[in-house]
């Protein structure tokens, strides 16, 4: 399907680009034709592809587990009930492990972001051009199927546990409590500018090491996966190596794309645990 | 990377759907589960109580069925020597009724005896009579003689 691209290069940027809503050049709102058009649009455009598929998969997510909360009862689970419940101790467990304080908010909040982190992940599995070239024939010039390889998705959610690590940062130590931990540690309080400078790094790289993180890994195996797909467009034996390569990188980004899930919830769930220790 | 307003909407939209997950997901699912882990740990314990139950009635039993085998024992023995008794009983009686038939055989015997002695005195004092008759030729006052012929019979 890369055929139709003038180049190999072209047929990447094309995949790796957003689509993207915003204010155009000449003072009218519409969609991105290409990368200047998005370029122009600043910061006050949106990328209708990855809110369409963040949001949709949310509400996967939502009306799944919610089925299954309603239809949870103290009898045997079967089937997906089963499943789902199966998630919910793995969740429950985590933050039993990791969470030592009492929060009604983190463990809803850490299995939101596990599900929805791995069905976003998840979408990496479908060939890259199927659902693009299903929107092409529909005049969508551009499309992302998967969420969390567009940082805007993963600085959200890593920004939104950011703004939750001082909310109770401040409100379990108190402002002064909390400047407090950044000031005067790890070195005597004369070094206090040294001792910001370090601490303030510290909070800053846990939202930043998470987005990053996540982002990095999926626009990795994304990329892989586009780089595979342009095999096809080759010999007929660069097109069947290609789909070995394809089956053995999607059984290895299994493992990637759950062990990112893993990851972040974790990491949040350590985090807000550190911000909610009084005592640090 | 391009960052723009997709930042604001993913976190709206996180924010949105933490708290539907607060909301309507995580409570009755973990309520239901702790409701099972209560259900189960009470049918575990119940288990376990109806196996110890079982256990003191399987012992109960078995102390049941020794006492009722030493009351039979017992009841047989009692059996056995009542029955010996009564055997010994019946031995003694018989032994009894045989001595007291024989005293009254012996009796009637002895009765028979004498009774033929006495009719033998008699025929033969009337014999000696008829005899000395005969040989005094004349009539003896039986009367007259009746001491001494009394006296003779007693002789006999």
């Amino acid at each position: 399907m890369a055929g139709s691209y003038e180049s190999p290069s072209e047929y990447i940027k094309h995949h790796l680009t957003n689509l993207t809503y915003g204010q155009k050049a000449d003072g009218s709102w519409g969609i991105a034709h290409n990368a200047e058009d998005i370029a122009e649009m600043g910061f006050w455009s949106i990328n209708l592809d990855s809110m369409f598929f963040s949001i949709g998969l949310g509400l996967f997510f939502f009306w799944i587990f919610q089925r299954a909360a309603k239809k949870a009862s103290v009898d045997a689970p079967t089937g997906l009930q089963n499943f789902i419940e199966m998630i919910i101790e793995f969740v429950d467990d985590s933050v039993r492990g990791s969470f030592t304080g009492k929060n009604p908010l983190v463990a809803p909040l850490a299995l939101t972001i596990f599900v929805w982190i791995f069905l976003m992940n998840l979408m990496d599995l479908i060939p890259v051009d199927h659902i693009p070239w299903l929107a092409s024939l529909m005049g969508v010039p551009y499309l992302k199927i998967v969420p969390s390889t567009d940082p805007n998705i993963t600085f959200g959610l890593s920004l939104s546990v950011f703004l939750l690590i001082l909310y109770y940062s401040i409100k379990m130590k108190g402002p002064g409590g909390f400047f407090a931990e950044l000031a005067f540690h790890p070195f005597p309080k004369f070094m206090m500018p040294l001792n910001l400078v370090l601490e303030g790094v510290t909070l800053i790289a846990k939202p930043v090491s998470l987005a990053l993180r996540l982002f990095g890994n999926l626009y990795a195996g994304e990329m892989i996966f586009i780089l595979i797909a342009l095999m096809y467009s080759g010999s007929w034996v660069l097109g069947i190596s290609g789909g070995l390569l394809q089956v053995g990188w999607a059984l290895f980004h299994v493992l990637i794309i759950t062990l990112q899930a893993f990851i972040f919830m974790t990491l949040t769930i350590v985090y807000l645990d550190m911000a909610s220790q009084a005592d640090h | 990377m391009n960052f723009n307003a997709t930042l604001i909407g993913q976190t709206i939209s996180f924010a949105v759907f933490v708290w539907l997950c607060m909301k309507y997901i995580w409570p009755p699912l973990m309520a239901a589960l702790d409701e099972r882990n209560a259900r189960i740990s009470e049918g575990l314990a119940a288990a376990q109580r109806g196996q110890k139950e079982l256990e003191e009635a399987q012992a109960k039993v078995g102390e049941s069925i020794t006492d009722a085998k030493q009351q039979a024992q017992e009841i047989i023995n009692q059996a056995q020597k009542r029955a010996n008794e009564i055997v010994d009983e019946a031995k003694e009686g018989a032994r009894e009724e045989a001595d007291r038939i024989k005293v009254a055989a012996t009796a009637d015997i002895d009765q028979q005896v004498n009774s033929a002695r006495e009719h033998l005195r008699r025929e033969v004092s009337v014999i000696a009579l008829a005899g000395a008759e005969q040989i005094l030729k004349r009539e003896v006052d039986a009367k007259a003689h009746a001491a001494v012929l009394d006296e003779l019979v007693a002789q006999i």
